[in-house]
């Protein structure tokens, strides 16, 4: 084994440090790095100029190929992108579209929907949001009700979607809709790409328990869609979601932020004097921050292995992997934010727009946006259903 | 960056597994544990008939030249066996520290000894101070004449009732700082005024109590410089600890195997007990502890490998490793029901060994108090 970085990519991950470095000094205040911020009324301006300055960069879809403005970048590259961006807290990366969408077209579209779509994402000039949960298809998706009826060139959506990440903010929706009412699970369900300016299209803001607006309810009202932003066959939609999967799955970005939360974390722990004492001197701080960091450690190196099987297994690999990096990754962003929380003592609750809140309120904000991530994207439960079954080869019983 | 194995060390796991699977059986392992030796000379002289007790030795010296990172190839799958003996004391404490810091002379007589199986090594070094650092180093060696003459008692010694040779850290001068004044002496089995007892331990692993009484050791076994022995500690501690590690995460993985097999083929209210969503919830977390444990080990056996700082890493991976192996054997246990609580059950056998590797190098508390200090805490 070797774990050393070539010269070459050494230069990279020093290109990719200056660049954010720099570039997120322009942050709007109190910036964390969460979608929270990105979707955020004053954070989507600047995500989307940073998108811009990616693309300018050539570094804003650098894992598609060169015909859609991309550059073929090995996986190692995007681990070291990633590993950067997310201790940098960096902005730009539009997941849906640059992260989910494109890789989707790339493995199902056809060569009209590639030209249409892939290169407004690849310049920064669309964003995108997901259409897949509803309120009674969450962690059992393909039982999912909104129906797209076809009608002449078009199909007519009716029905709702729920946790909408951003869409508010979005230009397009990929999302699933029931093409067969025979079929109640995922035979019959279809893949769709959805301009959000289509009459019919109503979003209601959901806001979370502290304040945030990330989520949406989108609804349907006889929404027109023409048959030709239809990604695959009709009742193949469950199989195109498969595609998705083909990106970088390490969450090593997670990693690093929390690694930079910790640096910034361990600095007030210095600093702060509590009974007289630094509370860098208090046995239970020493131990609680030397345990997140062994745990943080723990979750770059599985990061680095998953980047690794997934460079050598041409993008594909085995679902275990990327579940275990999820729910870990979320589990101790979770742990993290509670113990700074506590570390805090009083002024851990401050919310971060006080001149009192410490770290500009990290902890306040962390400790209930934490819990959205384990469920978000698969809930923590179904990551271990996933890891058991695929995994394991345990007995799979729902 | 390369995160594959070598062909050779895919052989060689492979070939360490199946010898082990026929010459080791669990039958054995426990029989040995109460044995006084608590090792078969048979399986030994097998051993370094492979050429494992040389794996790290150069070539020149009777061993097989090959790397660091390679024994840890095969400490899992002595650990995944559980090898009773004095492997891990005669290779990891005893050749590693030898190829560090001794003479050519020291070389030449005692690697081809280790190589060959003939000669059986440890280390002592913690006393009843217990603790692995140098300030827990109190024996005291005193120099008379030619010689030195060492008292004080060293206790949690692997294998020193057997040993021929025990590398033993004894204390030279008082120094300004505890690392200061601390020299290792090769002392031979036999020598007057050495008495080794076991120590009855959770994992019967013979870990003893060695008393040195006026024990009078020439010069010349001193291994390294006068009074600037604790570099040569702290090397060796580092190779130790993921040596551990590496047996340990062995250890861990056929827990882990052992447990997903039983619930297969645990059938209770008419279906396998790994069907139900509790007992997955185990796994599954067990599996991610084990996957990420052996991530983090490879990692930083490599830099210690290469030579690399990297007692930062080595104590996060003990941290992580140490916690690992005992949910895993712990989860083991309560997933294999009452028969898992058993003295003639295998999980039993795991779960003492990770209580007592946890312990070993270092508890986690003393790993994540590394760890702070790296943070700069």
């Amino acid at each position: 084994m070797d774990f050393r970085l070539t010269p070459e990519q050494e230069a990279l991950k020093r290109e990719f440090e200056e660049f954010f470095k720099k570039e997120m000094k322009n942050a709007p205040p109190g910036w964390a790095g969460a979608l929270e911020n990105l979707f955020s009324e004053e954070g989507f301006p600047f995500h989307r100029h940073m998108a811009q300055r990616l693309a300018q960069k050539g570094w804003l879809v650098r894992p598609w190929p060169k015909e859609y403005g991309g550059q073929n970048a090995p996986m190692i590259e995007q681990l070291i992108f990633s590993e950067v961006l997310g201790y940098h807290r960096g902005a730009g990366i539009d997941i849906f579209g640059v992260g989910m969408l494109g890789p989707t077209l790339l493995a199902a579209g056809s060569e009209e929907q590639k030209r249409e779509h892939l290169p407004p994402i690849a310049r920064a000039e669309i964003f995108w949001c997901q259409g897949w949960s509803e309120p009674n298809a969450g962690s059992d998706l393909a039982s999912l009700t909104t129906r797209a009826v076809r009608d002449g060139d078009d199909y007519i959506i009716n029905g709702q979607k729920i946790w909408t990440s951003g869409a508010q903010h979005a230009d397009w929706m990929f999302m699933l809709a029931r093409t067969n009412p025979e079929e109640k699970r995922s035979r019959g369900l279809s893949f769709f790409l959805l301009d959000m300016k289509t009459p019919g299209v109503t979003i209601r803001p959901l806001y979370s328990m502290e304040g945030s607006h990330l989520f949406n309810e989108v609804f349907f009202d006889d929404v027109r869609v023409p048959a030709r932003n239809r990604v695959g066959e009709e009742n193949q939609g469950w199989a195109i979601t498969r595609a998705t999967m083909n990106f970088e799955r390490s969450n090593v970005g997670m990693m690093s932020g929390l690694r930079r939360d910790l640096e910034e974390l361990v600095e007030f722990c210095k600093e702060t004097r509590w009974n007289g004492k630094t509370l860098a001197q208090n046995p239970f701080v020493r131990h609680t921050l030397a345990q997140i960091a062994i745990e943080i450690e723990a979750g770059r190196a599985m990061s680095y292995r998953i980047a690794w099987i997934q460079e050598k297994g041409g993008l594909i690999m085995a679902a275990h992997a990327a579940s275990a990096a999820k729910v870990y990754g979320s589990e101790l962003a979770q742990r993290f934010a509670y113990a700074g929380y506590e570390i805090m003592g009083l002024y851990g609750q401050v919310k971060r727009d006080s001149k009192w809140a410490p770290l500009r309120g990290r902890f306040e904000s962390a400790s209930q946006l934490c819990m959205g991530m384990n469920i978000a994207a698969g809930t923590s439960e179904v990551q271990r259903n996933l890891i058991a079954w695929v995994g394991l080869g345990l007995p799979r019983t729902i | 960056m390369d995160l594959d194995f070598t062909e050779e060390q895919e052989m060689l796991r492979t070939s360490a597994r199946d010898f082990l699977t026929t010459e080791c059986p669990k039958t054995m392992v426990r029989e040995l544990e109460e044995s006084e030796k608590g090792y078969s000379p048979e399986l030994w002289r097998k051993m370094a008939e492979l050429g494992w007790m040389g794996l790290v030795i150069p070539e020149k010296y009777g061993g097989m030249g090959m790397q660091f990172f390679d024994l840890i190839v095969l400490l899992e799958e002595m650990g995944r066996n559980i090898v009773p003996g004095p492997f891990f004391s005669t290779v990891v404490l005893g050749a590693l520290p030898i190829l560090t810091a001794g003479s050519e002379e020291q070389k030449k007589e005692l690697l081809p000894k280790i190589a060959n199986g003939e000669a059986i090594v440890t280390l002592a070094l913690t006393e009843p101070t217990a603790t692995y650092e140098a300030s827990g180093v109190k024996l005291k060696a005193v120099a008379r004449d030619d010689s030195f003459v060492l008292n004080g008692t060293k206790l949690f010694v692997e294998n020193a009732h057997i040993a021929d040779y025990i590398i033993c850290v004894a204390r030279t001068k008082k120094g300004a700082k505890p690392e200061d004044g601390i020299t290792l002496f090769l002392v031979e089995a036999g020598t007057p005024g050495l008495k080794c007892e076991v120590v009855p331990t959770i994992a019967l692993d013979k870990q003893c109590e060695v008393v040195l009484k006026n024990v009078t050791v020439p010069k010349k076994t001193m291994l390294g410089e006068l009074d600037k022995g604790w570099p040569i500690v702290a090397r060796t501690l580092e190779q130790a600890t993921i040596a551990k590690c590496a047996e340990m995460m062995g250890g861990a993985q056929a827990t882990l195997d052992m447990s997903v097999n039983y619930a297969k083929e645990r059938v209770q209210y008419g279906r396998p007990i790994g069907s139900f969503q509790a007992i997955q919830f185990y796994l599954a977390d067990m599996w991610m502890k084990v996957d990420m444990g052996k991530n983090i080990l490879y990692e930083a056996a490599w830099m210690v490998s290469e030579g690399l700082p990297s007692r930062e890493k080595v104590a996060m991976a003990k941290g992580w490793v140490n916690e690992t192996y005992k949910f895993v054997t712990e989860r083991g246990v309560q997933i294999h029901g009452a028969i898992g609580t058993t003295r003639d059950h295998d999980m039993g056998l795991y779960f003492r060994r990770a209580w007592a590797a946890d312990l070993a190098f270092g508890n986690t508390e003393f790993q994540r108090e590394v760890v702070a200090g790296y943070l700069g805490l």
